[in-house]
């Protein structure tokens, strides 16, 4: 009671309210792109899949000119030689000192001490002497085309086709799916190496090979999103004011997919490079001496008991690059479109 | 239900049809006979050769032979393993990879559900960020990558399992484990989801209102809601499954399906391509098929749904 | 009367990346036995929160009671273990939730929904539990209950669903029974007849029940007593007639206005302005003064304490202090008074006869 005695009369009075003031928006407006960015940022995984992504990307185009050597340049004087680094070298259990152990029991040699070579060769040499530096960093180079390629391929088939086949609906898009049901009745790197058994080998037939159906996931995306969207209001108030096919596909659908449609190319560019180095793998890659990830892997799979550095980078990279493209994929998946999580 | 079963046998019959077509005529296009190539054989042998594999006849009457034979379960005979039926070879191959198919699928999906049941339990602990993790490098690093390191450093470095060859069950945990990470990833990250959906929706709420223990709650009410859609990534497993053994098969020397189609690969044995990609194909179409009356076995929601059509 | 729950200043509060939610910030109540008590409130105002607080429901982290008591049979719900309040629940506090579409699991049968709190807390065999099941369904109205029990839940309609929840609920003759917004997400039709199912059972069980709605039109068919919250807090409580036709906060006042009405003019439909206070940092002093056209200034300075006005009412508004000025209600609300009057003696007339 004491403390209700101490307030003055004054504070009795009316007070002026606003009313408006408490339906003011404090919060900024974003657009779509700024919350993903924004969304992105917070994500610790997708930023360091953007800088592991960033770092090869750089390797892989300045990479090769790092060093003196040619990627085709045999030299079977120096063939095999372990990796050897600057600096790196003093760190003993890294072995990166140019020494090898050939059984358990023996003490490690240096092997460029032992066939008089001055030169580094960071990550060593294969069995033709070529300098693997040079060569995981152009196969690199390479394995990332065939990918971005084969993926843009793909996102543009798939766009095109589920689109198609959603919009126009009916009996088109029954002929449609029937046709996707049957491709995806065969086993997807079957396919592809039927593909490669009729092509003749090259960067070239590894695409086309790998685009043949690979466009099936994303127009399957595609179609089910633009079913969706084809029937929901804005869609049919947009066609009651007499909008043309056209401009609803390119007003109203298309950007609201475009979310869907990044998302799913970055998880198609991870398939890609795999697909690619799975083909050189069982031997349909490319043809040598030219260096993908996944002939590199192939090729140090033939001495990888004896000479496990030949295997080591190449399968570093390749497995560096998936992961930082599956943790953007993820990382964009969330940003732009939360509802989708897997 | 018995009708839309019915239905979907003949329509993946016709599929069947379809494929067999495509991959007999892609084979067609392929420049010359495996025979020309091999330099040891005179044009009179080649020619003895072409007749006797009917390479001789007009495509037309080639194809309708194929798919007449392939009727009949017969799926021609090799070109590298003189005179042997296809199908024989076949069924002589597939028991290694079936023994690892399985015991990859069992293994990954059950250590898979473990790893997501526990992130999605504990979130955003350390628990939910490792099986992440780990779900991440199970779906980014390559097969072949993998069971390379398994090789190297479990079999050649500590020599606690055997590096190749199929001769006992000791023989076969480093592909089991190689093998399964895709399946695992994929599983911890599809159950993980599935059970954090779950776990969140109202009849959690009432079922914990009951007063039933956290572990009935998750597990009779959580878990088994959870799992039925996990039925339905069976079929990108299976299909991962099969491209992993082409692999996993090689690097372990395992006298399987997948190591044979590698090897008919090299060697340009149509007819031993054409039979194992027929075979992927049946075995792919039956899981699909097998999916869609599973989950609407399991699925109260859809059994129904089926039934009233 | 015997109070069978107590609440005392109970504060609530979610930890989120965007700082602390106080979606419960002090708020005293009592149940007595048999009696139905409805929580009104907007969407936020932590209606649902409360009741989830007594069942002990709210995920934690992020939630956390941070203080109060809830008294019930002698014992402070508040600070009991995990396993100790499963053996509350179900068995002495039930709950009903809002949606019967999602509320009953989909792949498991009805009957083994019923079933599985009273094998829990009564002990009963399956086939005791069983008969049990059928007879509760038979007793919330489901025909031919002996072939519902071996249905699915979605072989159900809304309205069937949500008596098959309050079977679940009803199945071991709880004390309290709370029920969050029960009857929102159903036919205005179906809304009757569960609100007659629940008052009929009510009757039958004597059960306390904590009744939340935003539907004022329910609460006046339900209700005891009300409780009207905002904000985190409850600004009025009283009987439904006090709170009906005596309304004393400025935000009661406003939420009786907004309900539309047959009789009610045209231009009287009224809508409070502006949106829910910021739970994270609430507001100081009165948080519904910056929505108030009645707002004092002391409103903004200083929180309100309860003002008693009578025995059984009160409510947290400075224009209950001595020193406040006369205000007159909206005339709704003045209206809703004249009609207490008229129908108190309409009553008496009809007494008469």
């Amino acid at each position: 009671m004491k403390s209700e005695e101490i307030l003055s009369k004054q504070l009795f009075e009316p007070a002026t309210i606003d009313p408006s003031k408490g339906e003011e928006i404090t919060k900024p407006t974003l657009s779509y792109w700024q919350d993903a960015w924004l969304r992105i940022r917070k994500n610790v995984g997708a930023i360091i899949g953007i800088i592991l992504l960033v770092t090869l990307i750089f390797f892989a185009l300045v990479g090769p000119y790092m060093t003196p050597y040619d990627s085709f340049e045999q030299d079977l004087s120096r063939a095999k030689l372990p990796p050897k680094i600057p600096v790196l070298e003093n760190i003993s259990w890294l072995h990166l000192d140019g020494t090898i152990q050939f059984t358990k029991d023996q003490p490690r040699i240096d092997v460029y001490e032992q066939k008089g070579i001055e030169e580094y060769f960071w990550f060593g040499t294969d069995g033709l002497g070529r300098d693997l530096w040079t060569r995981t960093w152009e196969g690199t180079r390479i394995s990332l085309f065939i990918a971005l390629v084969a993926a843009l391929i793909d996102m543009v088939i798939g766009v095109a086709y589920g689109g198609i086949s959603a919009y126009y609906g009916g009996r088109v898009d029954n002929v449609m799916q029937r046709i996707v049901e049957i491709l995806y009745g065969i086993p997807f790197l079957v396919v592809v190496i039927l593909f490669m058994l009729i092509l003749n080998p090259g960067i070239l037939s590894i695409i086309l090979a790998m685009t043949v159906v690979g466009w099936l996931g994303m127009s399957r995306v595609v179609r089910g999103q633009i079913l969706k969207l084809k029937n929901q209001e804005f869609v049919l108030a947009s066609k009651t004011l007499g909008a043309k096919d056209s401009k609803i596909i390119i007003k109203h659908l298309l950007p609201n997919i475009t979310g869907v449609i990044i998302v799913n190319t970055m998880f198609t560019i991870p398939g890609a490079i795999f697909g690619e180095a799975f083909l050189s793998f069982i031997g349909l890659g490319l043809p040598a001496p030219m260096a993908s990830l996944g002939t590199l892997i192939e090729d140090g799979f033939k001495s990888l008991q004896i000479f496990p550095h030949m295997i080591l980078f190449p399968a570093i990279v390749i497995s560096v690059i998936m992961i930082a493209f599956n943790l953007v994929a993820d990382g964009l998946r969330d940003a732009l479109d939360p509802k989708m999580r897997d | 239900m018995a009708k839309y079963i019915l239905k979907r046998v003949a329509f993946s019959f016709i599929t069947l049809l379809i494929i067999a077509s495509i991959t007999f005529f892609l084979m067609k296009l392929m420049p010359g006979t495996p025979f020309t190539a091999q330099e040891k054989l005179t044009e009179v042998q080649i020619e003895i050769l072409n007749e006797k594999y009917n390479l001789n006849d007009p495509v037309p009457v080639q194809y309708a032979k194929y798919i007449g034979n392939m009727l009949k379960g017969d799926l021609g005979v090799s070109f590298q393993f003189d005179n042997r039926n296809v199908t024989d070879l076949i069924l002589d191959r597939i028991g290694p990879s079936a023994h690892l198919g399985l015991q990859t699928l069992i293994f990954g999906a059950i250590a898979g559900i473990i790893f997501g049941v526990i992130a999605a339990l504990k979130q955003n602990t350390m628990w939910d960020y490792g099986s992440t993790f780990l779900a991440v490098l199970g779906k980014s690093i390559p097969n072949f990558v993998f069971a390379g390191m398994l090789q190297y450093f479990i079999g050649v470095k500590l020599g606690w399992f055997p590096v190749a060859f199929w001769e006992g069950p000791s023989y076969t945990v480093m592909p089991t484990i190689a093998n399964a990470m895709f399946t695992l990833a994929v599983a911890a990250r599809f159950m993980r989801t599935e059970m954090i959906e779950v776990l969140s929706s109202d009849y959690i709420v009432t079922a914990k209102a009951k007063g039933l223990s956290s572990a009935v709650v998750t597990i009779k009410h959580g878990l088994r809601n959870g799992l039925i859609p996990l039925v339905t990534v069976l079929g990108p497993l299976a299909a991962g499954l099969l491209t992993g053994s082409l692999v996993i098969e090689r690097i372990f020397a395992i006298p399987g399906l997948g190591e044979q189609f590698v090897r008919s690969i090299t060697t340009n044995d149509f007819p031993m391509i054409m039979g194992i990609t027929l075979f992927y194909s049946v075995f792919l179409i039956f899981v699909i098929l097998l999916v869609d009356i599973l989950y609407g076995i399991i699925d109260p929601r859809i059994r129904l749904a089926g039934g009233n059509k | 009367m015997e109070k069978i729950l107590e609440v005392k200043n109970m504060h609530v509060s979610f930890d989120t990346f965007g700082g602390e939610v106080q979606a419960v910030r002090g708020v005293d109540f009592d149940l007595n036995k048999g009696e139905t008590l409805a929580i009104v409130g907007e969407s936020g105002s932590g209606k649902s929160v409360t009741s989830k607080t007594i069942m002990r429901l709210i995920p934690t982290p992020p939630g956390r009671i941070k203080e109060g008591e809830i008294l019930f049979g002698g014992k402070d719900l508040a600070k009991l273990s995990e396993k100790e309040m499963q053996k509350i629940r179900g068995k002495d506090i039930s709950m009903i939730f809002q949606d019967p579409m999602t509320s009953l699991n989909p792949t498991m049968k009805v009957g083994k929904q019923i079933m599985e709190g009273l094998i829990k807390h009564q002990k009963l065999s399956s086939s005791a539990a069983k008969e049990r099941a059928i007879e509760l369904l038979g007793l919330v109205g489901i025909p031919q209950p002996e072939v519902r029990i071996n249905q699915f839940p979605h072989q159900f309609s809304g309205g069937m669903r949500q008596r098959v929840v309050i079977a679940i609920a009803l199945a071991c003759n709880p004390k309290i029974l709370l029920a969050d917004e029960p009857t929102t997400a159903l036919d205005v039709t179906i809304q009757a007849q569960i609100i007659e199912l629940m008052k009929d059972l009510q009757k039958k069980m004597n059960t306390s029940i904590i009744f939340i709605t935003h539907d004022l039109g329910v609460v006046a068919n339900v209700a005891d007593r009300v409780a009207v919250m905002y904000g985190g807090k409850i600004v009025e409580i009283g009987t439904v007639d006090e709170i009906f036709y005596n309304p004393q906060h400025p935000y009661t006042w406003g939420l009786l206005s907004s309900m539309p009405s047959l009789d009610a003019k045209e231009d009287e439909l009224f809508a409070i302005p502006g949106s829910p206070p910021d739970l994270i940092n609430p507001p100081k002093g009165d948080a519904f003064a910056v929505r108030n056209q009645f707002a004092l200034k002391i409103d903004l300075e200083k929180e309100p304490p309860m003002f008693k006005v009578s025995n059984t009412h009160y409510a947290a508004t400075w224009l209950l202090h001595e020193n406040a000025p006369k205000v007159e209600p909206p005339p709704y609300i003045k209206r809703l008074k004249e009609t207490k009057q008229l129908s108190k003696s309409g009553a008496k007339a009809s007494d008469h006869k």
